[in-house]
This record gives structure tokens, sequence and C-alpha cells, in this order.
């Protein structure tokens, strides 16, 4: 080594020294205009989205005489949750004053069956469509996903004369059926885009290592699929969840869902329309897909990055 | 090597999809304990011949045998074969020693017998401390191992190797080469391995299949497809630099030539294959490390002047461009010549280590 070549590494042992001192350009700004655009932007959004909210809150928890004065933004002067017993217990659609809670119970009762039967269907039409190609399965994937985009509307009244002739219309069997089927394009889309991703070779390990269809699907694809699962699980849970239309058309009248038992008091045209009561009902019928999303929100956008988008 | 009998057998595969040809009624004989590369450029259909003999595609045509039994349509699992991956393919969701022991889970291997299995590979792999980690707490190299491990412990007759060594960096990529040829010299299995590298071919291979085109080229020991290469594809693929390829026309006659230019080189001493033609159109080949210079060119049976047009120093060795009948030519000195360009320079060849090929048909003449 020369000393010229000493000299010329000296600086660069320096530099850590200096590393603070001799920035160049201007200093990175935190605050921007941009930034606080933005920022207000998502404030009004925020608080577009959040006063309906908070009127139905505070006016579920006021009495009607209350109501009546008109006052929408005051908060309640005499909080009072029995409009949410009576919303629960009491409320009356037609002679029937039950309340919201049947209703709650028949769209657990429908949703669970239906959610599970969809999901354990779609997870293997998706496992079977990418790792099991058989002749015309392209085909089959693309009417699939073409039936994603089929309105319901149009296939309503054949599927009630289908159904019926088989015994099926207006029951619980009936609607889980009806379920699973609208949900198995979207379903199979996405677990098929998830295991795509996937690389092959580890399904051709498994198969030399003698593995056949349910065992590579139970004991290798399967443990794999925990972030789409749970994506499918929201999807299902929340879209059946809210449905109001099939469980109006093919769940019969005692297995009504708590979409149709909302409807049915909040429409109710008969006595006196009771705000602070519709309002604590439509807030208890909402609140399973909202505790779902707050639940698994972080799952739900890991799932979205894991197989929806990038397949 | 044990050499008794055929290991592999593969005869008149054929295999399209749709209208796409990937395999032409392909013949190949393995031998008991070979280590086969299948050597060739990307689509060449080495990796789907590999995945014909795993089981894993169904053939259009023709027959694969091993060990003498008729395996074409058997699954994956009847074949006697184990398979490593480039990707590794480990279960991410097991541990390394379940990864091992999925197969003979499968199989219904008793437990006992599973542990010492299990075992013996993690000994003859080096992976005894790995065994309860999951795949994604382990290296490159160790993952790879433990895929090795994978196909070790089912005991199969024959290996097959899907470019496992493509996703490691290169000095590992050295380190397991090694380790798989020291594996190959103790288990003395059948192996069939597919890359692209030359390298790994070339230092491994008992036997090298050069593939293109779904056809096998050239299969033969390393280094008579170095030396005598088929046709200009073989010659062109491997080494590295490339053989240099000067086109002109071979003469007969009193005075076997190739020409070109005002250049003649004299083919006397050449032997020209029995079943070629030996005139017309064609390329003269030539490495680049059978080139000498100066003194050492004047005596070799062909010399003549030139001109360094570029130098390239590679550490080890240095190539140097120059120009031969007016087209690029290179060749090797050690790395402590030093040449300029435009130095005017004397190179020369012993043409019996030269190949020459049908410009037409781009076989050896």
């Amino acid at each position: 080594m020369t000393a010229g070549q000493i000299t010329a590494i000296q600086p660069l042992q320096e530099a850590p020294h200096q590393a603070g001192v001799a920035p160049f350009g201007p200093k990175p700004r935190r605050i921007s205009a941009g930034r606080i655009g933005i920022y207000a932007f998502l404030v009004v959004a925020a608080l577009f989205f959040l006063i309906p909210v908070y009127i139905m809150i505070v006016t579920s928890l006021k009495g009607m005489p209350e109501i009546r004065l008109g006052h929408l933004f005051n908060l309640p002067g005499e909080p009072t949750f029995q409009p949410w017993a009576d919303a629960w217990l009491h409320a009356c659609t037609g002679r029937d004053c039950n309340g919201l809670s049947p209703g709650f119970y028949n769209s657990v009762k429908i949703t669970l069956p239906s959610v599970i039967i969809s999901i354990i269907c779609a997870s293997i039409n998706g496992y079977a469509l990418t790792f099991w190609p058989y002749k015309g399965a392209n085909l089959l994937f693309g009417l699939l996903v073409f039936g994603a985009f089929v309105p319901y509307q149009v296939v309503i009244y054949p599927l009630i004369i289908g159904l019926s002739s088989v015994g099926l219309f207006a029951s619980l069997p009936g609607i889980i059926i009806v379920h699973t089927i609208f949900g198995m394009p979207i379903l199979t889309l996405l677990f098929r885009n998830f295991y795509a991703a996937i690389p092959v070779e580890l399904f051709k390990a498994a198969r030399v290592d003698g593995a056949g269809f349910w065992r590579i699907f139970f004991y290798i694809m399967l443990p794999m699929s925990v972030p789409i699962t749970v994506v499918a699980v929201i999807l299902q849970v929340t879209g059946i969840w809210n449905d109001f239309l099939f469980g109006i058309v093919f769940a019969g009248r005692s297995n009504w869902p708590m979409t149709v038992q909302l409807n049915n008091i909040v429409n109710t045209t008969t006595g006196v329309r009771e705000y602070n009561v519709n309002m604590a009902a439509t807030i208890l019928t909402a609140a399973v897909p909202l505790l779902i999303y707050f639940i698994s929100g972080r799952w739900f956008v890991r799932g979205i990055a894991a197989g929806a988008v990038k397949g | 090597m044990a050499q008794n009998g055929t290991s592999v057998s593969i005869q008149d595969l054929s295999l399209s999809f749709g209208v796409v040809t990937v395999l032409q009624t392909l013949n190949l004989d393995v031998a008991e304990g070979e280590f086969i590369v299948l050597l060739g450029p990307s689509g060449c259909g080495k990796s789907t011949l590999l995945n014909c003999i795993a089981g894993l595609l169904d053939v259009s045509e023709g027959s694969i045998f091993i060990k003498g039994k008729n395996v074409t349509w058997e699954e994956p699992k009847d074949r006697g074969i184990g398979m490593v991956f480039q990707s590794y393919a480990l279960y991410p969701q097991m541990t390394v020693e379940k990864n091992l022991s999925f197969g003979l889970r499968v199989a219904g291997t008793p437990k006992d017998e599973i542990a010492k299995r299990i075992a013996r590979a993690a000994e003859i792999l080096q992976i005894e401390p790995l065994l309860q980690r999951k795949p994604a707490a382990l290296s490159g190299g160790q993952r790879q191992r433990v895929a090795i491990g994978r196909a070790l412990v089912r005991d199969v007759d024959v290996f097959l190797f899907d470019e496992p060594l493509s996703n490691l960096d290169a000095k590992l990529r050295a380190e397991l080469r090694v380790e798989i040829k020291l594996l190959h010299r103790k288990l003395q299995n059948t192996m069939i391995y597919v890359t692209h590298d030359q390298i790994e071919a070339m230092t491994l291979a008992d036997r090298i299949a050069v593939m293109k085109g779904g056809v096998i080229q050239q299969l033969d020991a390393p280094q008579t497809i170095y030396n005598r290469p088929v046709n200009r594809f073989v010659a062109g693929f491997l080494g590295s630099p490339a053989m240099n390829f000067i086109e002109g026309q071979a003469e007969t006659g009193a005075s076997a030539a190739f020409k070109t230019g005002t250049v003649s080189i004299p083919l006397d001493r050449y032997a020209f294959d029995a079943a070629g033609n030996s005139s017309g159109p064609c390329v003269f080949g030539i490495r680049p490390e059978h080139v000498a210079l100066g003194e050492a060119a004047n005596a070799m049976p062909f010399a003549i002047d030139a001109a360094v047009e570029i130098v390239e120093p590679m550490g080890s060795d240095t190539l140097v461009w120059t120009k031969l009948g007016g087209q690029n030519f290179s060749f090797r000195v050690e790395a402590e010549k030093t040449l300029r360009n435009g130095e005017p320079i004397r190179i020369g060849f012993d043409p019996a280590r030269a190949s020459l090929f049908d410009s037409q048909s781009g076989n050896r003449m």
C-alpha cells in the first residue's frame, strides 16, 4: 500500500464522526401542505361517516319524550337502556312481540353452517383447480368466476322452483344451500389464487412422498391456509349476516334472520314509531359484523396481502 | 462404482402439451449407481424428463423402466425414487424431523424404524442439531440438506435432483456440489441430476446428457463431451469462456485444410468423423485454452501473426481477444502476462484439438 492510498482512505474512516454535521440539501419537512390536506380530508370523511353513528347511539339512549323535542345532536338528558332491552326482547313485528332475539338466533343458525360449508367446499375447489388440473378445469373456473358477476335477483325465481321441487324451500337447509352456492365463486377465486402462489414443487414433493389428494390437502395445504381462511370467514360472516334478500325469500317465516326481523320492527305500520328502539335494534344487528371487523382487521389486511391480491 | 445392470431405462419417450412437443422419442439408459446429469438451456425439456421419471407428469408415448420394472403408469411413491427440488419444497409448518418422516408416516412405517432412519440421514447430512427447527429458521444450504434427507430416509433406488443448487449463492453452491458428490460415493445410488450449470455437470457427472429441443444431443463422459462435441450446439454450450467459431471452407485433397479469408489451417492432423462429410462450408471450433501464445505458438502445427484487440483479466487467468481471418477469436493466457491493446502477437494451436462442424447441419465433421 502506498502513502497516496492511505490518505485517500482516511476521510472515509473519519466520516462517521462528521455524519451529523454536514448534510446536503434542504431538511426534509415533516409537515407539508400535502400532509395537512390528507389529514383534513380524512378527518372530514371520518366525521361524515361517524355523525350518523353518533346520532344512532344517543337516540337509542333517550326516552321517547326527549326524542320528540327534536334535538337530534344533544346528549341524552336521562340516559336509559330500556330501548335496548325492548329491542332485544319486546319489540313487536305484527302480533309477535319477542324483539330481535329470535332473529339473532336464526341468523346464527344460518350463518354458522353456511360459512363452514362454503369455506370447506371453496378451499377444496381452489386446491383441486390449482394442483389437480383436469380437462376443462380452466373452463370450469372461468364459469365459476363468471358466476360472481351474475346479479342475484336473476336466479332467485329458478332457485325457488328448484328448492321447492326437492322440498327444501323455506327451510333452514334451503337457506344454507343458497348461501353456500352464492359464496362459491368469490371464495373459490380467493382460495385458488392463494394456492396458485404456493410453489408447485411443494405439491410435487408431497406426491413423491406418497401423499394423495386428501392427505396433501389436510397435512400440507390446509395448515398453510390460515390467513386466507380468515379472510374467507370475514367475507362470509359479514356477507351472510347482512343478507336480507335471501333470508326473506328462502329461510321461511320461522327462520327469518335478524336483518328481516329488524326490517319488520322498523317498518311496522301499527302503533307509535319508537325511534329509540329502532336505533337500538339496528345497532344490535350491525354489532356482529362490526365486531368481526374490529377483531380481525389485522388478519384481514394480512390475508388480502398474502393471497387475494398477490395471486 | 457398482455398475451392474440398468437402473433407469427410458424407451421412446414422447411428451407433448397440446401441439407443443416437449420430448421427442427419447431414449436413455442409466446404469446402476451411475451419476447422470441432464444439461441444457431453459426449455430444453430436461426438467420435464425428470418429472416424467418421477411420475409427476404423464407421458404421451413410450415407457419408463426402473430396476427392470415398467413404471410408466405407476404412482411416484411406487417408483423407488426420491426427489430434491430447486426451491427445497420443505413443508413449512412441519419441523425438520416431521419433514423427513412425512413420507415414511404416509407409508405407515413403524415408529422405531422411522426414528432409526432419521437418525442415520441426520448423521450423514450433519443436520442433527436442526431436527426440531422449522424450515423458516434454516439457511438455504441447510434447507437443501434437509430436502436431500427427505429422499435419503425413504431408502430409494434413484435420486432425482431438479436444479438443487440454483437457489444458493456461489460459495455455498460449490460446497454442496462437493457434498453431493461425496454423498453419491457413499450411497452408490443412481442419481439423475438436472442443471443448466455446466460446471455442476462437468464436476458431478459420470455421464452428461446434453439436451436441446426435447432431444438428447450427446450422451457421453464429461471429457468426451468437452473435447469431442457432436455438434455446434454442444460445443458452444459447454465451456466458459466459450469455444471460438470461425466460418470458412473445408477442402479435401492431397492436403486437407480449412480456409477462411487468407488463412489456411492444415487439417491433416484432424480426425474426421467417419459418418460426417469432410468438405464444404463449415465452422472451425477451437477452445480458448487450447491456443498458445508467443514461443509456444511456434511449436504448434499451426501458428499465425495477430494483434491484441481487447484484454479481459479474470483473476485466475486472462482472456485475450484478437482476430483470425477477420473473425473474433479469443484465447487464454496466464494472469501474469501483460498484453497491451494493439500489441502484435503470435498465436498457434494444434488442429487435432479442434472441432469442425458442418455449416448446414451443425454436426461434427
